[in-house]
């Protein structure tokens, strides 16, 4: 592990027992009341989903065409952070459209394309765990093509009614929501990179195990 | 050069269908299926669901077309013939086209007999306007054959293709899916909305540009061992 590991794990720790802290002294939205404090941790969650896919996406399309298996590590690391931070998002989305649309579920744009990505970032895990031995390179171009489709989920999904907020939400936040927002969104950032640095050293160790085991072979 | 590369695949693949017309019957005798099966499901005192003939046409022409995408490369893979024909002094993306005409032709013939089959079954004007069916059905197959041809080809190599074709192809042609049903939906309204439908028809055109340009450029990569 690099020397920054441990420092950054702590302070990732130290964060996440700060955060409730912080969002409980958040006061509540006038019309929502105390299910908008579900914000801080899904609007943080979607970004490291965003994250994850873009991540995942550009690492496939090095991969597939300069063939450097260090980044087929990243990409797989990445599809199986997109997996967890999508869950997130699609379960915090849902307990707060209860309350807030009445419903729990709304075919919108946002809820569609991030479900399709999310079902995508599935099937990449499943082509790889199951698809033997070649499905790396299937891996990846299927990480390419799902990175293209998000705009046509995006865009035909757009001519249905959207009731999701906007991005310019954020901007326009008062200080005393904004500040556990980022707060929340910088303890996820480090989430993802620790989990993802973590994830990547483990294929890294499997990758030096066998190459070992081919050396004992021949 | 190119050209005729694509034409001597899609004549191979002609030629072998016509012998027996394995894929041709089972495909298009499983789409008849599908589609009965929605009618016993969703027919009830011989009224149909409002709008239910768009996305049942639909649903049959996806699963009838996995289907058909997943025994053509079958049918490849147990011969060998894949390898010889990647083998051959021939451009991928012409090998990749070839394959992709074979099986939108294949699909656009089971279209034919799914069409009438659902406007009568569920009581839908869906030849009201042929031309305009006819322009979204075949942009919305080539959508998804573009897609399918590709993860099929690339499927064969892998351990539990039959799954995960499937699994790989869905997510990745839902706005084909959504495309397609909504701008045949439009055509079985009273008043037809020529607006709206180029809106439909110009987003399925897109995604066929965009998604054949991607295949024949990751086919090369994808299909080299």
């Amino acid at each position: 592990m690099p020397s920054w590991f441990t420092p950054l794990a702590a302070l990732c720790a130290l964060m996440f027992a700060t955060a409730p802290i912080l969002i409980a002294q958040a006061p509540y939205e006038s019309t929502m009341g105390l299910v908008q404090k579900i914000f801080y941790v899904h609007l943080p969650s979607a970004w490291m989903f965003l994250l994850a896919a873009i991540t995942c996406g550009i690492a496939s399309l090095r991969y597939l065409f300069r063939g450097d298996p260090r980044q087929d590590r990243l990409a797989w690391a990445a599809a199986e952070l997109a997996v967890l931070f999508g869950v997130l998002t699609l379960v915090t989305g849902p307990l707060w459209a209860r309350k807030a649309w009445g419903v729990w579920w709304q075919w919108d744009v946002r809820l569609t394309s991030s479900l399709m990505g999310w079902m995508v970032a599935v099937a990449y895990l499943l082509l790889r765990r199951y698809g033997g031995p070649g499905s790396d390179k299937l891996a990846a171009g299927l990480a390419l093509f799902g990175i293209v489709n998000v705009p046509f989920v995006y865009i035909s999904v757009n001519y249905w009614r959207t009731i999701h907020p906007t991005t310019n939400v954020v901007p326009t936040l008062p200080t005393s929501f904004g500040v556990p927002l980022w707060f929340s969104a910088v303890t996820f950032l480090l989430l993802f990179v620790l989990l993802l640095r973590m994830r990547v050293r483990l294929e890294e160790q499997r990758a030096r195990v066998d190459a070992l085991y081919l050396s004992m072979d021949s | 050069m190119f050209a005729h590369i694509v034409w001597l695949v899609l004549r191979k693949d002609f030629t072998v269908e016509v012998r027996s017309l394995e894929i041709a019957y089972t495909t298009l005798f499983f789409a008849i299926s599908c589609v009965l099966v929605f009618a016993f499901a969703l027919v009830q005192e011989g009224r149909a669901p409002v709008g239910g003939a768009a996305g049942i046409l639909w649903i049959a022409v996806a699963f009838a077309g996995t289907l058909a995408l997943g025994r053509t490369f079958e049918r490849e893979r147990q011969a060998e013939t894949l390898r010889a024909l990647l083998l051959a002094p021939a451009a991928r993306p012409a090998v990749y086209l070839g394959k992709l005409l074979g099986i939108v032709a294949l699909l656009t013939a089971a279209e034919i007999v799914l069409v009438p089959l659902v406007a009568l079954l569920f009581q839908a004007s869906l030849l009201a306007h042929p031309v305009w069916l006819a322009l979204i059905l075949l942009t919305g197959t080539v959508g998804f054959a573009a897609v399918g041809t590709l993860f099929a080809a690339m499927l064969i190599r892998a351990r539990s293709r039959d799954v995960l074709l499937p699994v790989l192809l869905y997510p990745i042609t839902v706005p084909v899916i959504i495309a397609g049903v909504r701008a045949t939906g439009v055509l079985l309204e009273p008043e037809l909305d020529v607006g709206l439908l180029q809106v439909w028809l110009a987003l399925l055109v897109c995604f066929d540009v965009v998604f054949v340009t991607l295949a024949l450029w990751t086919f090369e990569p994808l299909m080299t061992e």
